[in-house]
């Protein structure tokens, strides 16, 4: 199943992933992952948190610009090895990885990989068939 | 320092006689547009006046103005003074179709704008025996054509060499033995550092350079002038007069000697439009008096300066100007280019972005910047950062494709673009000139 990632516009100065934290921790939000891609300019922070549609609306009273996006979070085993079967698995499926990124774990046993591709629905399907489940909402205590 | 005159009978003619060539011309010119340029015809009528109402320089304040707006409402042939089988050549300036400058010449206007041109060259200590290094733009600029043609008018061994390439510049300069160099302040700058940081010094024969198309300052000339070991002349022009050469500086580099016998200079409050009393700071308006294919009559240049005819130690009896001092508009001159920020604003629209933007110029290492800071807006944002530099890039190119040069594009967080009064700030000039 999939997740709500939170996508935020930063603009690349001193102070802005601060204040996107400082909101959210005042709001009682707790981050599960974090991802920054940028520019020399500018950048785009990726999170996932709890409460995400409060965290939505807060961000967006603020003034930030944002948008949500559907990923998958992939269990993998946290051991040597781990993500290289997971990968391969999508490899052999020909499928492009937009990005990837990890997440703060609470299961010593497992790693949990955020993954966001073009067709979520067939990942899904075709880890399912490698016996692979997502995680859910609940499993990940968002 | 021996001084030389391309046209010494014109450049150093008396007061007297430059009055007597510009009243003859003026009214001979007069005529000519009432009966070649409805356009202007229609501006005369409208204020009552008929060709026998100008009787001389005298009358010259009874005639309506030209401005950019003017051009632009008459784009393309509406201020053509010539039939288009006696004009042989354009010039343009950049920028939209609405603020593009299109300018015709008939051969005599190219022969007497190179005349000009030639003057300049000469006051520079041009002869024959040089060898001029023309790297202004060549094509719809007037800056490479103008210097070009007077380079071979004062018999220079001419290098049109175009801008851009800097080794290819150097290698020239250097086998060539350029000693004379015509672009840019910025450009000349650029090439002074480029020389010193390869060590090159040694090797160029340059002795003076013609530098125009931008302000520069006194400072900027000082370090040219030491680092490429050469006297640094400034020279002025518009498309709309003609191009480089309407006026240029003589070995006293305390101005800019007006080319009178072919342009009569006024200087306007820019507000009310009245004639101020010589030696006043004011808005700068051109008669052109000789030119057939695009004959401005009072045409508003918007440069703010001051004119003088205190006698000059070269010789030369032609008026004065100072370097231009600022602008009675919002037009940003930037490597040499006219930039409006409504044309910024115009791509900024069609692109779909929002018309909240800051432009930043600058000037690093001697040479202009332009920055465009924009909002980022909910339409325009998206997860994917390909994405974003993707419209990046489409906005980058539609602004060089808008302006002709290169403006790097920012993107910031919403509301981050101050406003003061709740009018933005629109530009913000950082260059110390």
């Amino acid at each position: 199943m999939s997740i709500q990632q939170i996508s935020v516009f930063m603009e690349n100065k001193a102070g802005q992933l601060a204040e996107v934290t400082g909101i959210l921790a005042q709001n009682g939000i707790d981050l599960r992952a974090l991802h920054i891609a940028e520019t020399a300019d500018y950048g785009v922070l990726r999170i996932t948190a709890t409460r995400p549609q409060d965290a939505v609306s807060i961000l967006l009273e603020h003034g930030f610009i944002l948008s949500m996006t559907e990923v998958l979070a992939v269990p993998v085993p946290d051991e040597p090895g781990g993500l290289a079967k997971v990968l391969d698995i999508l490899a052999q499926a020909e499928i492009d990885i937009e990005y990837m990124y990890s997440m703060i774990s609470r299961d010593d046993r497992m790693a949990y990989m955020i993954f966001r591709v073009g067709d979520i629905k067939n990942l899904e399907g075709i880890l399912a068939d490698h016996g692979i489940p997502t995680a859910t909402d609940q499993q990940l205590g968002l | 320092m021996k001084q030389r005159y391309y046209q010494p009978e014109i450049e150093c003619a008396s007061r007297e006689q430059i009055l007597a060539w510009q009243n003859e011309r003026l009214v001979k010119q007069v005529h000519h547009v009432w009966e070649n340029v409805p356009y202007y015809r229609k501006k005369m009528e409208e204020k009552g006046l008929t060709p026998a109402d100008i009787k001389g320089v005298e009358d010259l304040h009874k005639l309506p103005f030209l401005t950019k707006d003017d051009l632009r409402d008459a784009y393309p042939y509406g201020l053509l003074g010539m039939p288009l089988k006696d004009c042989v050549r354009i010039q343009s300036t950049s920028g939209t179709t609405g603020r593009r400058v299109v300018a015709f010449y008939t051969q005599k206007d190219i022969d007497l704008w190179e005349d000009c041109c030639a003057r300049a060259i000469v006051a520079a200590g041009g002869t024959e025996q040089d060898v001029c290094h023309v790297c202004y733009g060549y094509g719809l600029f007037t800056g490479g054509p103008g210097l070009n043609g007077g380079s071979h008018k004062v018999g220079c061994l001419t290098l049109p060499m175009s801008s851009g390439n800097t080794d290819r510049q150097l290698q020239f300069m250097i086998d060539l033995e350029a000693t004379i160099l015509c672009c840019t302040p910025s450009y000349a700058a650029y090439l002074a550092e480029s020389i010193h940081e390869r060590g090159l010094r040694d090797k160029i024969k340059l002795k003076a350079g013609i530098f125009g198309a931008e302000a520069w300052s006194e400072e900027m000339r000082r370090d040219i002038e030491q680092k490429l070991g050469i006297k640094a002349y400034d020279i002025y022009g518009l498309t709309e007069t003609s191009g480089p050469g309407v006026s240029f500086e003589c070995s006293e580099q305390t101005g800019m000697h007006i080319n009178e016998d072919h342009f009569i200079a006024e200087i306007i409050d820019p507000n009310t439009g009245e004639v101020l009393p010589e030696g006043s700071k004011g808005e700068l308006v051109f008669t052109s008096i000789t030119k057939e294919a695009f004959p401005l009559l009072r045409y508003r240049t918007r440069d703010i300066c001051v004119l003088s005819r205190k006698p000059c130690s070269c010789g030369r009896t032609h008026i004065k100007m100072s370097k231009p001092m600022g602008r009675s508009d919002d037009m940003l001159i930037v490597k040499g280019v006219n930039v409006f920020p409504s044309q910024i604003e115009t791509v900024l629209l069609e692109q779909g972005y929002p018309a909240n933007y800051q432009i930043i110029v600058d000037r690093v290492n001697n040479s202009d910047t332009l920055e465009v800071m924009v909002e980022m807006t909910p339409e325009n944002f998206s997860d994917s950062l390909a994405h974003i530099t993707e419209m990046e890039k489409g906005l980058v190119s539609a602004l060089k494709a808008m302006l002709g040069i290169y403006a790097k594009v920012k993107l910031v967080a919403p509301k981050s673009i101050t406003r003061s009064e709740g009018k933005a700030v629109r530009v913000i000039d950082k260059r110390k000139i």
